[in-house]
């Protein structure tokens, strides 16, 4: 048994479990009981893989960035993420849980999300396979996410607004689950990331393994080695992170770095780096660790990029944290916002603010010359124009 | 029973011959202060078994008018710390068993052991922590927790399955809570059928302990239908919009109406 992966009782360590009220015990158990097994099936892997092949165009590149790894010294490749169908690495989850839905039998979907990009992918996979779908999103964000409030519309998906406590991503959590409870039998709900109870947090991880699969045989062919030197991918609830590291968490001599929103500075009370923050806490059904007031009341986080700005992180990387397995560093919105605009400049991709992120950790002087370095391009920049246009003053 | 224990409130009150009606609020709402006073309040009207809520955040188990008690609360400056001090003569006034109610993390953040010890020292009866399931409560808390001889409280569901329910009724030393539908609290207002055939269900496993159904009772009728098999039933959200809607001086008939 790996000490990275997740253990029998679904514990990370200390971190992870399934803290969920009794009324939810049946439906997390049902899947708990069953999604290994159907996940190893060869009919379910085959029709995950046509799926991922044909829908969502995988394998994505491994592209080499030739004029980055020049102003870096360092030999650095990008997983393109950002080029999967709805433009990110999200749908890769969606696409499993769905099939997995179906074959449990449900007949009916809810998701939350926060910057709308995880409702998205949900929706779209419930188009594609003709499911009703509920997604539930923060008021706020609503607001200031309309373009994919509209995607989600258009494919067909009910979009209620979650007006409880801050109303936003974890205020929809909390409203999806409240659903749950309320539709206990024909309900399945699709978490987004790499959160909520177990099973949730090893089965996401385990649909988001495709990236490290891929970036094994891709490097493999580049370079002649399955391992990089360095791993980098931002980490908010840490689906896509948990992807980049999954296949090499047990390779200790890949060094792994997992870039963190810092927003406006880790000590100004307007931040979302949880490592630096947060203490050992519950939140929607996992102990990990958490943003949370003396008293254990769970606070409200901020980061530009709203994937981001979750009080909580997933068991997985709250163990690799504990461990010293993963280094975390947090990265600010200004240095995130110009590691984006840097590699819009230097390659012609403009990234997800996310994934700026990752990128940032570069000038940070978090990789020494003449490394290998695979950095998860997580998600395409388009939906954050607006957040690029006014903080360069673009127009 | 889980471990061989002394009687408290809770059990005397489970063997009086009748129904059993117990109110849950929660503390700090309407007002900071109003947590003795409601207590006080409660006993003179009869009723007799009080939940008290330790207000969360993020209560992901309960309706939006628990919610926004919780959320009111907090405002209101209610944090552990306080409430144990607001209960610490309770005990001069009020005989009601007391049991508290709340998610695990503020818990877990006072200290497991710290918040037992600090309940058992007030004359808290038990303890209700609906996101602490029995399997991680047995393997991770039992230990730090059974030495201050707090009733835990189980709830269980219509979907809970026959096998777990006699697990839950064997890890139980008081009474079962029992979730009258799928729902989060406030939600139904009507019991029907399915809940009839539910009720039944549970009444004819013969457990060993008694059960108090929650969630959608708000009046006299609900009272008595959840009660036809049960020992007794719990009033919440209902209880919650009378504070709002009359305050502290509409307790009194608001539980003479339930149970004339």
């Amino acid at each position: 048994m790996s000490k990275y992966h997740v253990d029998e009782h679904g514990f990370y360590g200390e971190f992870g479990g399934a803290f969920i009220p009794e009324m939810l015990y049946p439906n997390v158990e049902e899947l708990r009981q069953h999604y290994l097994e159907i996940m190893a099936s060869e009919s379910f892997q085959q029709e995950f893989r046509k799926l991922l092949r044909d829908y969502v165009g995988r394998p994505t590149p491994l592209y080499y960035a030739e004029r980055l790894s020049e102003k870096y010294g360092s030999r650095i490749y990008l997983k393109r993420e950002d080029l999967c169908h709805t433009g990110a690495h999200k749908v890769n989850n969606t696409i499993g849980q769905i099939l997995m839905a179906k074959r449990l039998g449900k007949k009916r979907i809810i998701a939350e999300t926060g910057a709308g990009q995880h409702g998205v992918a949900t929706a779209t996979v419930c188009a594609l396979m003709g499911l009703p779908c509920v997604v539930y999103m923060g008021e706020v964000d609503i607001a200031r996410q309309a373009p994919n409030v509209a995607r989600m519309k258009l494919l067909g998906a009910e979009v209620r607004p979650a007006r409880s406590g801050s109303r936003t991503l974890k205020d929809a959590t909390n409203e999806a689950i409240r659903d749950w409870i309320n539709n206990p039998e024909d309900t399945h709900y699709i978490i987004g990331s790499v959160v909520g109870p177990h099973p949730y947090p090893d089965m996401v991880a385990r649909f988001q393994a495709v990236i490290s699969e891929e970036i094994r045989h891709q490097l493999l062919e580049a370079e002649g080695r399955t391992d990089p030197d360095y791993l980098i991918a931002c980490v908010g609830g840490g689906s896509n992170a948990a992807g980049t590291y999954y296949h090499y968490l047990d390779q200790e001599e890949v060094q792994i770095i997992a870039a963190e929103a810092a927003g406006k500075g880790v000590d100004t009370g307007e931040s979302a780096a949880t490592s630096a923050l947060g203490r050992v806490g519950i939140i929607h059904a996992s102990k990990t660790l958490l943003m949370q007031t003396a008293d254990g009341q769970i606070t409200e986080p901020y980061s530009i990029s709203a994937g981001l700005d979750y009080p909580g992180v997933g068991p997985m990387h709250a163990h690799l944290f504990q461990t010293g397995r993963a280094q975390f560093i947090p990265v600010t919105d200004a240095q995130a916002m110009a590691g984006g605009r840097e590699l819009a400049r230097l390659e012609g991709i403009i990234p997800a603010i996310e994934s700026s992120h990752a990128f940032a950790v570069l000038e940070m002087g978090a990789v020494p010359p003449d490394s290998l370095v695979v950095i998860n391009l997580s998600g395409r920049g388009d939906k954050d124009l607006q957040t690029y246009i006014d903080y360069f003053d673009l127009t | 029973m889980a471990e061989t224990q002394s009687q408290n409130r809770i059990h005397q009150a489970l063997e009086k011959p009748g129904k059993l009606l117990s109110i849950y609020y929660t503390a700090g709402f309407p007002n900071l202060e109003d947590t003795v006073p409601i207590l006080e309040e409660l006993q003179a009207a009869g009723a007799d078994m009080v939940e008290i809520g330790l207000p969360f955040s993020d209560p992901l188990a309960d309706g939006p008018t628990i919610q926004e008690s919780s959320t009111r609360a907090l405002r209101n400056g209610m944090h552990t710390e306080l409430l144990f001090e607001q209960l610490k003569d309770v005990r001069k006034t009020v005989d009601l068993p007391l049991i508290l109610m709340g998610y695990f993390n503020p818990v877990l953040q006072y200290g497991v052991e710290a918040f037992c010890r600090k309940c058992k020292e007030v004359g808290i009866d038990g303890l209700i922590l609906p996101d602490l399931p029995l399997e991680i409560y047995q393997r991770d808390y039992q230990h730090l927790m059974a030495p201050y001889g707090l009733s835990m409280v189980f709830l269980i569901s219509p979907q809970t399955g026959e096998a777990r329910i006699r697990q839950i009724d064997a890890a139980s030393d008081s009474f079962i809570y029992m979730v009258s539908s799928a729902s989060t609290t406030g939600v139904q207002d009507q019991f029907g059928q399915g809940q009839d055939a539910y009720f039944d269900r549970i009444h004819a496993m013969e457990l060993k302990h008694p059960q108090v159904v929650g969630f959608g009772i708000s009046d006299a009728q609900s009272f008595q239908k959840a009660t036809r098999t049960a020992k007794g039933a719990i009033i919440g959200s209902a209880f919650i919009r009378l504070l709002e809607r009359e305050g502290l001086g509409g307790i009194r008939n608001f539980i003479e109406n339930i149970r004339p």
